[in-house]
């Protein structure tokens, strides 16, 4: 018969009365959200509530990671998401390498798996990792030892900008449970929308999304065995009706070579988020934007630094939320 | 397995009691106290005596809880990371007299990662500590400047607190386990 090891024994974990982290946290590698389940990500967010605790003292710094080699491998450009990683990893006392696509060997012809083979004889613990094409971090998994956080990869998947939006609608709601969320914007090259409606109907809110059609995803419209169930609204005044959170997506300026979108102009009549067309949404909602936020175009500059607007907290919540997982995520033993 | 019941509710009760007695008659000035309880059962016992001292002088004393997962010395070799509670320390830690609680003092390593932890904050006036039970078996240059009951132990056996708070009963009692059933 097992029984609980004593809490000071030096090879146990904690004694404690809830779960110990081993039945609950099954994850290597962070690539996407839609194998997390509901449990997971409730430990995510309060393991990143106690690293808020850490961000809020005079000395922002833990001893934690200790000696481990954290390295962000960035092949598309990024502020905040890599800033964010850095950061947190130093927080935590990890060392950090910062590598970025131009300075990168790939530009004289070195495959990924290679750059990812010499990332890891040189001690990488961690590779956090930005590619422009969907599933590339997949492949670095499945070749690598260490592990691996998506941090975007082409239009496919962006799970720590997901669950640090998670974190802030439970910072200020408490919970998600049977909330109205409205994504509004181009859906169909968003990996922030994709990871958010996998987090967002995991954690039981309910999503609406809000675009041209042109701007939905292939299939989104029918019924799907593999993708959760949203609503579809392309009419942005209806689509707001009661909402308990709005996030509003970047028009991916870069992205809009192919006619999409008869004119930008049209799409800011139509689609822009304003104070007016705000009024529709519950009186207590929240303005999310994952940023760069396009002021003036899927978003009115007083909408974005108005009262309801969270998104300067989301890049602070994005810190603590990355901490949690950089936590989570190095183990040690093997 | 064997299961022999060393205190009663009773005997937690008094055993707190005194230690609070104890940490009133050290600390004369109370107002530059504050207990800071180690999670898990560290904070139920510290928000306890902090009760004590209310009913016995009056004085309200801050209570803290303290996770130490962060400063723990064995994070390499764990498989996966304990599950960290929230640190919450209610008033500076400077130049006050803090009394870390506990329920089992043993190696004494969770002792020093807390102080480290404490450090971290800030600079206390003094550290002290406070625990239900002393086991033995230190590994560390730590002692305990409370001791609710010394229990000398094997290491075979194990030394089970437990609260009314976390719990639902206020026992303490020492579970030997045959050396063939530890391996795993």
């Amino acid at each position: 018969m097992m029984t609980t090891p004593s809490k000071d024994d030096p090879t146990l974990l904690v004694k404690t009365e809830k779960p110990l982290a081993t039945s609950v946290w099954s994850h290597r590698h962070i690539l996407g959200l839609e194998d997390f389940t509901l449990k997971e990500i409730e430990l995510v967010l309060d393991t990143a509530d106690t690293m808020k605790e850490v961000l809020s003292r005079p000395i922002k710094r833990v001893p934690t990671l200790r000696g481990k080699t954290i390295v962000t491998l960035f092949y598309e450009p990024s502020t905040r998401t890599r800033v964010s990683f850095e950061l947190a990893a130093k927080n935590l006392s990890a060392d950090v390498v910062n590598l970025s696509a131009s300075s990168l060997s790939a530009t004289k012809g070195e495959s990924l798996v290679d750059t990812l083979d010499t990332l890891e004889s040189l001690g990488a613990d961690i590779v956090v990792m930005r590619h422009p094409h969907s599933g590339a971090p997949y492949i670095a998994a499945k070749y690598l030892k260490a592990s691996i956080i998506n941090a975007g990869d082409g239009w496919h998947a962006h799970p720590t900008q997901a669950l640090l939006d998670l974190y802030t609608i439970c910072a200020h709601r408490g919970n998600l449970k049977g909330l109205k969320v409205v994504i509004i914007g181009d859906i169909k090259h968003s990996r922030v929308a994709r990871s958010n409606i996998w987090g967002l109907t995991t954690m039981g809110a309910e999503v609406t999304v809000c675009c041209p059609f042109t701007l939905l995803p292939i299939g989104l419209d029918k019924e799907q065995h593999h993708f959760p169930k949203v609503s579809i609204q392309p009419d942005i005044e209806l689509a707001l009706e009661g909402a308990d959170v709005v996030m509003v997506l970047r028009l991916q300026l870069e992205r809009q070579q192919g006619g999409l979108l008869p004119s930008l102009r049209e799409y800011v009549k139509l689609y822009q988020l304003t104070d007016s067309r705000l009024k529709k949404a519950k009186a207590e909602a929240l303005v999310m934007h994952p940023g760069p936020v396009n002021e003036g175009i899927e978003i009115s500059p007083d909408v974005a630094h108005g009262p309801k607007s969270v998104i300067a907290e989301q890049v602070t919540n994005g810190v603590a939320v990355r901490m949690a997982l950089l936590y989570l995520l190095s183990r040690g033993g093997e | 397995m064997s299961n022999k019941i060393v205190m009663a509710p009773e005997d937690v009760r008094r055993t707190l009691t005194r230690i609070t007695h104890e940490i009133i008659e050290r600390n004369k000035n109370l107002k530059h106290l504050m207990l800071v309880g180690m999670h898990t059962r560290g904070v139920p016992l510290a928000r306890r005596m902090a009760a004590n001292i209310e009913d016995f002088e009056g004085t309200k004393v801050p209570v803290g809880a303290l996770d130490i997962s962060f400063y723990r010395d064995d994070l390499a070799s764990l498989d996966t990371q304990p599950i960290v509670h929230l640190t919450d320390i209610p008033a500076s830690v400077d130049d006050r007299a803090i009394v870390l609680v506990d329920d089992v003092l043993y190696t004494g390593r969770s002792i020093r990662a807390a102080m480290d932890a404490l450090i971290d904050l800030g600079r206390p006036k003094s550290i002290q500590l406070a625990v239900l039970i002393d086991r033995g078996h230190r590994e560390l240059p730590i002692r305990a400047d409370y001791v609710g009951k010394n229990m000398p132990s094997s290491r075979h056996e194990e030394i089970q607190v437990k609260l009314k708070e976390t719990d639902g009963i206020d026992e303490v009692a020492i579970i030997s386990i045959p050396p063939k059933e530890i391996i795993k």
